[in-house]
């Protein structure tokens, strides 16, 4: 009966963070169409979905799975420029920007999954900080490769090569050009469109961490040894959060890019996954509500900061330092803890009295 | 003549990227803890000796000994405000701060000297000796292989003869144990962030020698790519940086001079990742038995 309990409020709290996140929309929406909100925060409304969509889905691989990661921007990467590059495939065949949009995101998140199949591989053999940097070097030669990817389209068919641009007709135009990244892009994305992906992501990982999957898969993390003695397949549960994880990284990165008109290979740097890391960590470990949060503030503040230009990045990194260190000491901990417990009995004591 | 003068480049990049590791891999053995703020130790103490030498015209040495003196007590100085609060907590909380530190040594250093390349002026002159018929080696390449040599066997008999060498190879093994035994844990940790911090400046120094442009980012690459040697050799063992940052450097000189200057970085991890998966614990690690 316990059990059950708990699952309720498990629920429960699922349920008030996917009613908040679609109360914000809701509240966005009027706000943008009644004209209040600034420029600078309407153009960041699709980036926010899609770091939010990057955050949760991190915090798959590292709050629920346990294993660090450090090249999340990899599969960001994959899924931006795969996704863009299908993307202008289909924009000769169809007019529907949503459907090319959609079309788009879905092979830009199979891709990414198949980067993540791809590197889960070797992670099996790895633990610990061994794994986080194969994960980072990944990410780098992913940049690498992007760097020097050329892809154009013209009425003679596609063509691709890599270091040197290869030559193509004048009807054509290049999809991919090198360190360029992508130019001349057409942006498709549409914030209600990056909000149902998200959406959808945090559904999936919500029943996925409430399945029996999901509990094998913590399982692992709490003790692989264990968990591995009671019959649990560690290479299957490994490949598959990777390559979800990977798979929605891919998506959100395909949203991202189709929200701009020029993006670069760097973009997706090793700082990117940092920083998407940074939102994981702030917000909770395991904890899916907080990664949103801390994605949407993180996203918003250095942009709300902009008066401050020349001391906006030092104002993070200490705002970094100090809360890990408020949330990570003991001795903080405890103080502010006591704070907090003094203040409930005082209200006890006025309740009783 | 090329193969052997890439071979000799290559030792010498790779010396500067054995330096580095020597950082990661003393702190990690010890401390347990990824410390990415390694790499912006090395652009403070470029900048350090760049404004020494080239603005207020000191003797090389003196720029030297001034930024290695700076540093060190720059990493005594990190690890007490950021790291020592959180020896408790989990490393990823570690890792998080380390981050957050590298980011504010950026900026600062932005804020401070601006994000103007500043050319810095090479420590020991700009000449070379002609070897051989083709084969041209500058100073910088052999003073960097020779200090890498020297302070490899420094560090040798250091770790292995001195008494605080021992309290750390203690320290290392079960700090528990080693404070039971009396030695001071703290001290040592602070001592061993001070060496590695100190080895980042001259680092420092030959790398922006070699590469003279330096900007508040110089550090943040060959940081990776040491943290890379590091592992690649085995975190936590010193000849395994020495061993992890030369290959490197071999390959990715290799790798620039007959393949692509662009795809060289992904050679280079390429590689890693093949290494990890044949040998996972790099090439000289040990091998940790689990226990249930």
């Amino acid at each position: 009966m316990k059990g059950k309990k708990t699952l309720n409020k498990t629920s429960k709290n699922n349920f008030i963070t996917m009613g908040g996140l679609l109360l914000v929309y809701v509240i966005v929406l009027i706000l943008k169409e009644g004209g209040i909100t600034t420029n600078l925060i309407n153009g960041q409304l699709v980036p926010i979905c899609a770091y939010m969509i990057m955050a949760i889905s991190l915090n798959l691989t590292v709050g629920i799975l346990g294993e660090l990661s450090l090249g999340h921007a990899g599969f960001m990467s994959v899924g931006a420029f795969g996704g863009v590059f299908i993307g202008s495939l289909m924009q000769q065949v169809s007019d529907s920007k949503t459907l090319c949009l959609l079309v788009a995101v879905i092979a830009g998140g199979l891709m990414a999954a198949l980067a993540g199949l791809l590197i889960g591989i070797p992670v099996l053999r790895l633990r610990g900080d061994y794994l986080a940097i194969v994960t980072l070097a990944f990410g780098q030669i992913i940049k690498s490769i992007v760097n020097i990817l050329y892809i154009g389209l013209d009425s003679e068919g596609l063509h691709v090569a890599f270091i040197n641009k290869p030559e193509i007709l004048d009807d054509g135009k290049m999809i991919i050009s090198g360190s360029m990244g992508v130019v001349g892009n057409r942006k498709l994305s549409t914030f209600t469109f990056a909000f149902i992906v998200l959406m959808l992501c945090l559904i999936v990982i919500y029943n996925l961490i409430q399945s029996r999957t999901g509990r094998a898969i913590m399982a692992l993390r709490d003790n692989r040894i264990a968990a591995e003695s009671v019959g649990i397949n560690v290479t299957k549960y490994k490949l598959l959060v990777f390559s979800i994880s990977a798979a929605m990284a891919g998506m959100a990165g395909t949203i991202f890019a189709f929200n701009y008109s020029t993006v670069s290979p760097t973009k997706f740097d090793f700082n990117t996954s940092i920083l998407v890391l940074v939102f994981v960590v702030l917000g909770g470990l395991g904890s899916m509500r907080g990664s949103l949060i801390a994605a949407a503030l993180l996203t918003l503040l250095p942009e709300l900061l902009r008066e401050f230009s020349d001391y906006r990045m030092l104002v993070y990194a200490i705002v970094l330092i100090l809360v890990m260190l408020g949330t990570n000491n003991p001795k903080i901990r405890d103080f502010f803890a006591k704070m907090f417990a003094r203040k409930k009995t005082a209200k006890e004591e006025n309740a009783n009295g | 003549m090329d193969f052997l003068s890439n071979v000799i480049n290559g030792i010498s990049l790779g010396s500067i990227y054995a330096i580095i590791a020597l950082g990661y891999t003393m702190v990690y053995g010890i401390a347990k803890m990824l410390n990415f703020a390694h790499g912006d130790v090395i652009m403070v103490g470029a900048y350090v000796c760049f404004f020494m030498t080239s603005r207020y015209n000191m003797p090389a040495i003196v720029g030297i000994l001034l930024s290695m003196f700076v540093c060190t007590v720059l990493g005594i100085m990190i690890e007490r405000l950021a790291y020592k609060p959180l020896r408790q907590a989990t490393s990823l909380a570690v890792l998080i701060t380390a981050i957050g530190m590298s980011y504010f040594l950026q900026n600062a250093a932005q804020l401070l000297w601006t994000s103007n390349p500043k050319v810095f002026k090479s420590v020991v002159g700009d000449g070379g000796i002609q070897l051989t018929e083709g084969l041209y080696v500058s100073y910088v390449t052999l003073v960097t292989i020779a200090a890498c040599v020297i302070i490899m066997i420094a560090l040798t008999v250091f770790t292995g003869k001195t008494k605080m060498g021992k309290a750390m190879r203690a320290c290392s093994e079960d700090k528990g144990a080693a404070q039971l035994m009396g030695i001071n844990v703290n001290t040592t940790i602070s001592i061993t962030f001070a060496i590695g911090s100190a080895l980042a400046a001259i680092a420092g120094v030959l790398l922006c020698s070699a590469y003279p442009n330096l900007v508040p980012t110089t550090g943040s690459m060959p940081g990776i790519k040491a943290f890379t040697a590091a592992v690649f050799g085995g975190i936590g063992s010193i000849p395994g940086a020495l061993i992890g940052g030369v290959l490197l450097g071999i390959i990715e000189i290799f790798a620039k001079a007959y393949i692509s200057t662009e795809i060289s970085d992904a050679i280079v991890f390429g590689v890693l990742i093949v290494v990890l998966l044949v040998k996972p614990t790099g090439l000289l690690g040990k091998k940790i038995s689990e226990k249930v």
